[in-house]
């Protein structure tokens, strides 16, 4: 099973790019100062620079180099992503699999919860709490994402949860005698495993994305990430004054990753669910039915 | 998806006692839409009032400072009722608050000083309603019959191609998109007007100029929207129909010599379409959040702005009515969603 979930090229691609901006996370500020780079320090002789010479990726219109602030960034919108995805994730578990688990009024009321949750408008909501909260910090941002983005989680993991402990080996332990919150933990939480892992991807790329739009809007705390970069673009009109290496190389970076989350969870989809396996025995025919038109040309 | 026709709907209503089953799932569901606008007006009482500070006070601070004269009693008072007021028991407090809504007073703003925020509201709401409205119905139709389309030949070159590209849009961040198109088709190329809705040389109104105008500033925002919101549902109808695909019934139909197209429509899609519907809700509060997002790229003089400029000047009247506003129409949305629904799965109305 495992070798299968390797073994596909989408899949490879997702673990390696995820693996690279993980690295850079962690060392990103050290990759900084090994290439001798700034992302602080204004170049007064390259201001708006395009790409190319002393600055791989150009320069702000403050002269601070792009490249530097999109390495530096790195670590910020990771830390978002990966404390907004605990956060949700935990909650999620935690309404999700009682739910589906114990049913009857207990799922009722975990059920309605997050149902508002899943039709709440997240991203207005979680503005206006950070508006509230006058200069926040990252985490803070992070922990809100995290509170208000569980719900689509614990909806997949309540129906998984419904289904497993319907299943005969969980039957039979509930007649051993086994007491209920040990089979939900122990017996139940491990099947889960596969789309746990899935959702807290999707979930990390949910943050990250949630916190570039966050400081897209100006809600952002002083230190560098991903968002701050663009919305400062943004500020300084670098849209119209043509200076598209200041927005584009961030984005980017979130786009690349959560292409990786997603091919990832394409290969967690098809071990989860077979059916969905059918690209590849389709392409040998295909070849062999163009062979086949090709000979009947002849 | 407008293939998809519905003999069943109209025999359905004749029965009295399959209406009643109808009805009975949209009162249900009334009632859910009507307890969550309740539970966000409720949040909406409390955020304030559990922020450190006394956030009513200093809305009132900055109001006299902004306009330069003290505040009217009733305008103290009508802040008070929303923000807090720190003398008066939370329930009291609840109960004015909750009429105070009930009259759709909320409030001044602080950055526009005397306009009270409904005005605001009304002004940036028709905008919005027209661009998110118009862009999610046709995200959802055109990436739904893509989605079909892949997922009925999976394995196809078209399948190949699409799938993987849909999940890399997918992962571009909304507002990104909007700015890499206003660059290159506002920007580079000059084809749209770079910000704003409307053609401020021209007197708005229902003139066809007018009209016409709104729609050529709309188009390039619009075309973000669509084509980053197609991505979520081109997947999932594909996923969904290959797995329908494979069921009997598609066989029996093929079997008994339907043509292609009524087997995909009919048969395939008709069934693989209803968890995207159910999707509807799940997407569209992520939809409107995007959009609000691509209304600030282009200046787009909707709620996604007013909220933009808001947030900035910590204007928290217009904030909080905002809010609300989004999230009513969100869920009057997802209500209409359902009563869709119900001409779609029969299940429902048979009650099964």
């Amino acid at each position: 099973m495992r070798s299968t979930f390797l073994a596909s090229t989408k899949v490879r691609f997702g673990l390696v790019v995820l693996a690279f901006f993980v690295l850079l996370a962690v060392f990103g500020p050290w990759l900084n100062h090994l290439l001798g780079l700034d992302p602080q320090a204004n170049d007064m002789s390259a201001i708006a620079q395009p790409p190319g010479g002393h600055h791989p990726l150009g320069t702000d219109q403050f002269g601070q180099d792009i490249l530097a602030q999109v390495i530096a960034g790195a670590r910020g919108s990771m830390y978002v992503g990966l404390v907004g995805a605990v956060v949700s994730t935990l909650i999620a578990i935690l309404v999700g699999v009682p739910a589906g688990y114990y049913g009857g009024r207990v799922d009722g009321a975990l059920n309605f919860l997050t149902n508002i949750f899943i039709v709440m408008p997240v991203l207005p909501l979680i503005m206006i709490v950070a508006g509230y909260l006058q200069g926040t910090s990252l985490t803070v941002i992070a922990l809100i994402i995290g509170f208000f983005g569980w719900s689509g989680g614990a909806r997949t993991l309540r129906a998984q949860s419904m289904s497993i402990a319907n299943r005969d080996f969980v039957r039979a332990m509930r007649m051993l005698g086994e007491r209920g919150r040990r089979l939900v933990f122990a017996e139940v939480l491990p099947h889960l495993t596969g789309l746990i892992a899935s959702m807290f991807l999707h979930a990390m790329i949910g943050a990250i994305m949630a916190q570039a739009g966050l400081a897209f809007l100006g809600i952002a705390s002083p230190s560098i990430n991903w968002g701050t970069v663009i919305q400062s673009a943004q500020q300084q009109g670098a849209v119209l004054r043509g200076m598209w290496w200041w927005f584009v190389p961030p984005a980017l970076c979130i786009a690349l990753l959560g292409t990786a989350a997603a091919m990832i969870n394409f290969g967690v989809d098809e071990l989860a669910n077979p059916k969905l396996r059918v690209a590849k025995p389709v392409r040998t025919p295909r070849r062999v039915r163009k062979l086949a038109n090709a000979g009947g040309n002849r | 998806m407008a293939v998809v026709t519905l003999p069943a709907a109209t025999t359905a209503a004749r029965s009295p006692a399959r209406a009643r089953r109808r009805w009975g799932f949209l009162a249900r569901r009334f009632g859910f839409y009507l307890a969550a606008a309740w539970s966000a007006i409720t949040l909406n009482f409390f955020l304030p009032r559990l922020m450190p500070g006394n956030a009513s006070g200093a809305i009132i601070v900055k109001l006299e400072s902004v306009s330069g004269q003290q505040m009217s009693a009733d305008q103290v008072e009508a802040i008070q009722k929303i923000f807090g007021n720190p003398h008066a028991n939370l329930f009291s407090q609840y109960v004015a608050y909750l009429g105070q809504l009930a009259h759709l007073n909320l409030g001044v703003s602080i950055s526009n000083y005397p306009t009270p925020v409904s005005d605001l509201l009304w002004q940036g709401l028709p905008w919005t309603l027209m661009l998110v409205g118009v862009t999610t119905v046709l995200a959802f139709v055109i990436g739904t019959g893509l989605g079909a389309l892949a997922g009925w030949k999976a394995g196809s070159r078209f399948d190949t191609i699409v799938s993987p590209l849909t999940t890399f849009i997918s992962a571009i961040p909304y507002f990104w998109t909007a700015l890499l198109a206003l660059y290159f088709f506002g920007f580079q190329l000059g084809w749209f007007p770079l910000s704003g809705g409307y053609d401020p040389d021209l007197a708005s109104g229902f003139s066809p100029a007018f009209a016409l105008s709104v729609m050529r500033y709309g188009a390039l925002p619009a075309a973000t929207i669509v084509f980053s919101a197609l991505g979520g549902w081109l997947l999932g109808m594909r996923n969904m129909t290959v797995t329908t695909v494979r069921e009997d019934y598609v066989l029996l139909a093929q079997a008994k010599g339907l043509t292609g197209r009524r087997v995909m429509l009919r048969y395939a899609a008709r069934n693989a379409i209803l968890p995207n519907f159910t999707g509807f809700a799940l997407a569209l509060g992520h939809v409107v959040g995007g959009a609000l997002l691509t209304e600030v790229v282009f200046n787009y003089p909707g709620i996604g702005y007013l909220l933009y400029t808001s947030v900035q000047q910590r204007d928290y009247p217009v904030m909080q009515g905002v809010f609300l506003i989004i999230t009513l129409t969100v869920l009057l949305a997802n209500l209409l969603a359902d009563s869709v629904y119900i001409l779609l799965d029969p299940r429902i109305r048979e009650g099964a």
